[in-house]
């Protein structure tokens, strides 16, 4: 077990490409870290600096306090699944997990101990004799664990490991995952792109975009005051929606009414024009039904009236669709989401807004209903910078 | 790389009460096709068994099956040095030959498909232009040049020039099948704490066996089959091969053309091959890389 410290790391492909640029991140012992973010943003390649399959370009990688700059990836001790399994198909599943226990030449009864108590963890044992290609998308995704719990390495890397795993697997899994992170202790480094995966893993996530870390933070934190419209928008699922906002006498103009700005807000706006425009983001889950909500609440936000487009109800709760029929908030950031999403309907996309509401709310597809939003839960954003002003 | 799905077998097949017409013409077709294929393919060889079993003066008498079975010829081909020490060179030459270039071109494959290198390009378009080159052109400047070096009618004059055809083919067939093996496989040995040299063997080599085996196949063949440089660059029992000593076959008597003695000998070293390919069917058409990565 050991801490992994990235210190300004950067990696520049031979074309030129930089594809992990200036990324520290100060990973603690027994920790588990989650790098998420769109696809292509440098997640794989900064796992794969960290196991020494990629140089490092610039900067400084240490396991347990020491430089691996120079290291081979045998000599860093540090176990991997990758999105592929790469499981070694003409061995059998007992030899994939023993592989590295026999490169480290450990005796066969020492081997075969570890083989079977990993087997066992994992639901393997029957399968001990089989070939790869007589598994189980799950069973295989399994192998590849063990191949990396049987050796009690420093940290386990793990890219995408649940994503070729079908919708309700990959929940079961990530919870196994959970589970055998916390029963070992290991220092883990994770990747996704699912931010939900994310949230639900990780002691910290690192948030990247184009190969800089946007984010790293407790999910908690990252939910909460997320540093700026990119992380706003990845983070929260349905994401977060944007809308248009201007900065006029002191107060917020925004599509359904004014509100007064919190105080960091405002000193943050102090000396900017009259007029300013800003993108307002609100969660779905900060919408209620205004029936719902009782008198003393109620004073803490806002209440409009609006046509529902579309209602999803999913038992526990009811997706409310509806437009301001305003402008819409643009920024690069943002479109990047929508593209990463490959949705309309994702952060960005057009001037729809979706409430998240109780299940008890009697809000119908076409009619008229009463909406509240939680004031105080609002973010506002910078549209040159994507800073959230409100952090 | 997906797990290969096998068809289930049309089942509406076999149930159908009457063939359709379309289906029984083709299979007509293919019948007819497959057939003249083999028998074009298999009569001269026949023909050559046949000629083999005969006695020299019922050589010509048209007969397919001989009227008199001898095994004189075997007898007499194996009762001379000229072919048994011939038969020793020919397999001696080819398996080292054919060790040889599996061995340096797997390295060389694995480098083609693995490693991005300045040149790779014209190296590879190299290795096709000398595996297309006439090897006739290049008997005249051997000769002389093995005459100097000393290499003349010894293996080793064979095996280079071997070797010389026998790379650029293994180079292309093995990069083929390395391409094939994922890269994450690698990766993982690596990671699992495997040198590179422990990688490729431990895991690369072995699934990539099947396209040394299809390599070393058509390598052994290629050597074991050549006639131009095993005249040319030999001239003794020291090192010449069955093809070439099969020219130097004389009759009973000094007019006697020694036909059932070169049919013999060329029944016999055919045999290898057979056996070879054979014995290496199984592995060939084996796909062994299926189940490495999800599926
Ligand atoms: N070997 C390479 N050469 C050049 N560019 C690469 C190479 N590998 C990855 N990249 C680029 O680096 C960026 C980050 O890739 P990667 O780390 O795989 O992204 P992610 O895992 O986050 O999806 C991508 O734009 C990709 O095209
Ligand atoms: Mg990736």
């Amino acid at each position: 077990m050991a801490d992994i410290v990235l210190d300004h790391v950067t990696k520049r492909f031979a074309d030129g490409q930089v594809a992990v640029d200036d990324v520290s991140l100060d990973i603690h012992d027994g920790e588990f870290v989650i790098l998420v973010g769109p696809s292509g943003c440098g997640k794989s390649t900064t796992l794969n600096m960290i196991a020494g399959l990629e140089d490092i370009s610039e900067g400084e990688l240490r396991i347990g306090g020491k430089v691996v700059n120079g290291l081979a990836p045998k000599d860093r001790d540090i176990a991997m699944v990758f999105q592929s399994y790469a499981l070694y198909p003409h061995m059998t599943v007992r030899d994939n997990m023993g592989f590295a226990l026999k490169l480290a030449k450990l005796p066969a009864d020492q081997i075969k101990t570890k083989v079977d108590e990993a087997a066992r963890i994992l639901d393997l044992v029957p399968y001990l004799d089989r070939k790869p290609a007589n598994l189980s998308g799950g069973q295989r995704q399994r192998v590849a664990m063990g191949r990396a719990i049987v050796r009690d390495p420093k940290a386990f890397l793990m890219d995408e490991p649940l994503s070729n795993l079908d919708a309700k697997l990959r929940v079961q899994t990530r919870t196994e995952v959970s589970r055998l992170q916390n029963r070992l202790g290991t220092t883990m480094v994770y990747v996704t792109h699912d931010q939900t995966e994310a949230l639900t893993l990780g002691d910290r996530v690192a948030v990247m975009r184009s190969g800089r870390v946007q984010q790293f933070a407790s999910p908690e934190e990252l939910y909460d005051r997320p540093k700026n419209i990119f992380v706003a928008g990845f983070i929260g699922s349905p994401a977060m929606n944007f809308m248009p906002v201007t900065f006029e006498g002191g107060r917020l103009r925004t599509a359904f009414g004014d509100i007064s700005p919190s105080p960091a807000v405002v000193s943050k706006l102090a000396g900017s024009a009259d007029g300013r425009s800003l993108i307002l983001g609100i969660r779905p889950e900060h919408f209620e039904d205004a029936a719902l909500v009782t008198g003393a609440e109620k004073a803490d936000g806002v209440t409009f009236p609006t046509t529902v487009d579309v209602l999803e109800s999913l038992g526990a709760d009811k997706f409310a669709y509806f437009t301001f029929g305003g402008e819409v908030a643009r920024h690069a950031e943002l479109e990047e989401l929508a593209r990463d999403a490959g949705a309309a309907d994702a952060a960005g996309g057009g001037d729809q807004v979706v409430a998240r509401l109780d299940a008890a709310s009697g809000a119908r597809e076409g009619e008229k209903i009463d909406l509240w939003v939680d004031t105080a839960k609002m973010y506002i954003f910078d549209p040159d910078t994507g800073a959230n002003l409100a952090v | 790389m997906s797990t290969v799905t096998v068809p289930a077998p049309r089942a509406g097949r076999a149930a159908r009460p009457t063939g359709s017409s379309t289906d029984n013409s083709r299979l007509l077709a293919w019948t007819t096709v497959n057939t003249v294929i083999i028998v074009v393919s298999i009569v001269p060889v026949l023909w050559l068994l046949s000629l083999s079993f005969k006695t020299p003066a019922s050589i010509p008498d048209s007969h397919f099956i001989p009227r008199h079975w001898t095994l004189e010829n075997y007898r007499g081909i194996f009762g001379t040095s000229l072919f048994t020490r011939a038969l020793l060179n020919s397999i001696g030459i080819a398996l080292i030959s054919t060790f040889l270039a599996v061995l340096l071109a797997s390295m060389a494959a694995y480098a083609v498909a693995r490693l991005r290198f300045p040149g790779k390009t014209v190296l590879v378009g190299f290795a096709l232009l000398i595996s297309v080159f006439p090897q006739i052109s290049l008997v005249n400047p051997l000769f002389n040049l093995w005459r100097e070096l000393g290499l003349f009618d010894t293996w080793p004059g064979l095996i280079i020039p071997y070797l010389t055809f026998g790379l650029p083919l293994g180079i292309y067939t093995l990069s083929a099948f390395f391409r094939e093996i994922p890269w994450d496989l690698e990766k993982a040995a690596q990671v699992d704490g495997a040198t590179p040299y422990q990688a490729f063997v431990k895991v690369i080599a072995p699934l990539a066996a099947p396209g040394m085996v299809t390599t070393a196949i058509l390598v052994f063949i290629q050597c074991w089959n050549d006639f131009v440089f095993a005249i040319s660059l030999t001239s003794t029992n020291r090192s010449r091969t069955v093809p070439a000593a099969i020219a130097f076959f004389s009759g009973a008597s000094q007019f006697a053309q020694p036909i059932g003695s070169i049919a013999a000998a060329a029944v016999i070293i055919t045999i290898p091959i057979i056996l070879f390919v054979l014995f290496f069917q199984r592995r060939i058409v084996a796909g062994l890389t299926s189940g490495a990565v999800k599926g």
